[in-house]
């Protein structure tokens, strides 16, 4: 393994930005929402995808993105929207539903689009995959030299626009990455029970692409893997499927009971907490230290409180904006 | 301009013409879709284009229609200004997710900041015992869905400005082309397919009605084929004594609700003739908008001829039954002028 440390520093960083906005926002859903819980109520009203735990997937691919990049992302798009660089404020404007948001508004969580960094995502499954075909045409077309990535779970791998857009892509040798984050369930399906194979990895074979699997939910492993697929799309060699093992820490939306997992799994999943066992090895390999970490988690706490602040202090719309951009 | 308003073309070359010309000005604009290329289009809306700008431009996709139209979608959002033909309006089942989901809704969900400069477009309507997955039109079901433009063109000088007035929209715009009035060899044609049109480049605005016909007692809202359809019956009309105004409404979204309440301001009488299906559709939207609007100018209650709420029937005595005709304007209208 030769990451420079530049690179293993900054994915843990984002890393540890990424958990710390998932835990706030977290906190700040239910504040108004309990002891009866609304789901119209409070600060953040709506559903609600958290990805904790599922961070290794976002801050493997960012050291390899370059200005121009297109990512299409999922109803859980956090980690990967902050790990494109996507505003911060902006984002956190657009979950509190505020003017200022990305979208002023008209989106939230599920609809984040930015223009740069080129961002979006969407609240219907595989629904991203076969845009991410799009941008990379016209990257081809332009010879740009970028690269579109999609992102979806493993449940959008049984969806027909998954096996459409891989045919797109490989016939038409698009500059695309599939990365498949395989958390284990579709809310409460595992994938042995919708999925015919283990591996969607082994779903590439189909199209003549390549298909990688990464088995543990290593950020090393996926910024290796990604490297290497990423790099060759932008070079010209076609389309990727990556699969990684992930976990999905929390529900499936916040007011999951979560009871289609059990004990046992919810405590291995802890023990094997990316975040923790990521810091673990940085420190081990004496690439960060303890003040460090404390350095890097008070400055991404920072980070995290700073967008909050501008989402809180940002007005809300007037109902009458709802009329707007529409049409161009 | 060197134009001639003599050169007469059909609708179906007119399509091509448009996308043609505004390929050859614009280099982000493209096609794709099935049978597009060496075939030109199962209706020939891009007849010839696959010579003139390769399979890079004029791009054969396979039966993927989720896959080609969020690719589209992707394109549009990244810079290039496609065009993706849908076969068949009747074929969005299998893809409308893309369509209103996703083409339909990015720009405002962004707030503004995204724009998808696309062209979405697809041959609609019935009357050649195609049965009812490839006969509908089904304009009325987009029309519902906010985020999109719906055009329908009814005459070679629309069908070309429409086409380049979408290509240079910004918005998704659903171009939808009843396979009636196209002017294609192998099927019967309204002999008013065939129109004159300029040889350069013009739009046609979006959102504007055109007065097919002027009249005095009565006005004809419509679209498409039917437009030929209500001008045939005018002329009938016309013998009788009976004066009817026909107005194309040539887009659905926007709809010019002020050019047909000018309409029935002056006639006080509304027929709505629609191909698509009766109930929740284009004809209840055209006669609210005169309720909500021109109230006290309504000398009787409004009608409508349109195709009833049954799947479109197969065989031909059925379907011909079932579509708009010449003869059901005809009957309905000397009801309406009667009184």
């Amino acid at each position: 393994m030769s990451i420079p440390n530049d690179h293993l520093v900054d994915m843990y960083e984002t890393m540890v930005k990424i958990r710390r906005f998932e835990e706030r926002i977290r906190e700040m859903y239910f504040e108004d929402k309990l002891p009866a819980f609304d789901i119209a109520a409070g600060l953040v009203p709506g559903e609600m995808h958290l990805s904790a735990g599922q961070e290794p997937v976002a801050v493997g691919v960012r050291p390899h993105l370059r200005p121009g990049d297109a990512i299409t992302a999922t109803h859980r798009p956090h980690h990967i929207a902050i790990a494109q660089g996507v505003d911060l404020d902006k984002m956190t404007a657009e979950i509190f539903g505020r003017k200022t948001g990305l979208g002023h508004g008209k989106g939230g969580h599920m609809h984040l689009f930015s223009a740069e960094p080129n961002f979006g995502c969407s609240g219907i499954i595989a629904e991203g995959i076969p845009v991410a075909c799009g941008a990379a045409l016209a990257f081809k077309r332009r010879d740009s030299g970028n690269v579109a990535l999609s992102f979806f779970g493993e449940g959008a791998a049984n969806q027909g626009a998954f096996h459409e857009s891989l045919n797109l892509a490989a016939l038409w040798e698009l500059p695309v990455v599939f990365i498949c984050e395989d958390n284990g369930y579709a809310i409460s399906v595992p994938k042995s029970m919708s999925t015919a194979i283990p591996d969607n990895s082994d779903r590439a074979s189909a199209y003549g692409i390549p298909g990688v699997l990464v088995p543990n939910n290593d950020p090393v492993a996926v910024y290796e893997v990604a490297g290497e697929a990423i790099g060759r799309a932008r070079s010209g060699g076609g389309p990727s499927l990556i699969e990684v093992k992930t976990d999905r820490l929390w529900g499936h939306f916040e007011g999951d009971a979560d009871l289609y997992r059990d004990a046992t799994y919810k405590e291995a999943m802890t023990a094997r907490d990316p975040l923790t066992t990521f810091g673990r090895q940085l420190v081990d390999e004496g690439v960060l230290d303890e003040a460090t970490i404390a350095d890097i988690t008070e400055r991404m706490h920072g980070e995290v409180e700073a967008a909050i602040e501008f989402a809180l202090a940002s007005p809300y719309p007037d109902g009458a904006d709802a009329l707007d951009h529409v049409f161009a | 301009m060197t134009t001639t308003t003599e050169r007469k073309l059909t609708i179906q070359k007119a399509i091509a013409e448009a996308i043609g010309l505004e390929m050859e000005s614009d280099d982000s604009v493209f096609a794709m879709g099935e049978d597009i290329g060496v075939y030109g289009g199962i209706f020939g809306a891009t007849e010839g284009l696959l010579d003139r700008f390769g399979p890079e431009r004029i791009m054969d996709t396979p039966i993927s229609e989720t896959g080609f139209i969020g690719a589209a979608v992707g394109a549009a959002v990244n810079g290039l200004r496609p065009i993706a033909e849908l076969m068949f309006v009747d074929f969005f089942g299998v893809c409308m997710d893309q369509i209103y989901n996703n083409m339909a809704k990015i720009h405002y969900f962004s707030g503004g900041n995204i724009k998808v400069p696309m062209v979405l477009m697809t041959a609609a309507g019935g009357g050649y015992s195609d049965a009812g997955q490839h006969s509908q039109t089904l304009w009325g079901t987009f029309a519902h869905l906010p985020g999109m433009k719906v055009v329908v063109p009814a005459t070679a000088y629309d069908a070309k400005g429409l086409m380049t007035a979408a290509i240079r929209d910004d918005n998704p715009v659903l171009y939808i082309f009843h396979k009636g009035v196209l002017g294609l060899g192998w099927m019967t044609n309204n002999p008013r397919a065939t129109g004159p049109v300029p040889a350069d480049a013009y739009e046609v605005p979006i959102g504007k009605a055109s007065i097919a016909r002027t009249g005095e007692d009565l006005t004809i809202v419509t679209v498409g084929l039917s437009v030929h359809r209500a001008l045939d019956a005018a002329e009938t009309l016309d013998d009788e004594g009976i004066s009817a105004e026909v107005i194309d409404l040539r887009s659905l979204v926007p709809l010019d609700r002020e050019g047909i309440l000018a309409s029935v301001g002056k006639t006080g009488r509304l027929m709505v003739v629609d191909e698509d299906y009766h109930s929740y559709g284009m004809s209840g939207e055209v006669i609210t908008t005169v309720v909500e609007g021109a109230w006290g100018a309504l000398t009787r209650p409004p009608v409508r001829v349109t195709t009833p709420d049954i799947p479109i029937p197969y065989s031909r005595p059925l379907e011909q039954w079932a579509l708009p005709s010449v003869d059901r304007i005809v009957a309905a209208a000397e009801q309406l002028a009667s009184a």
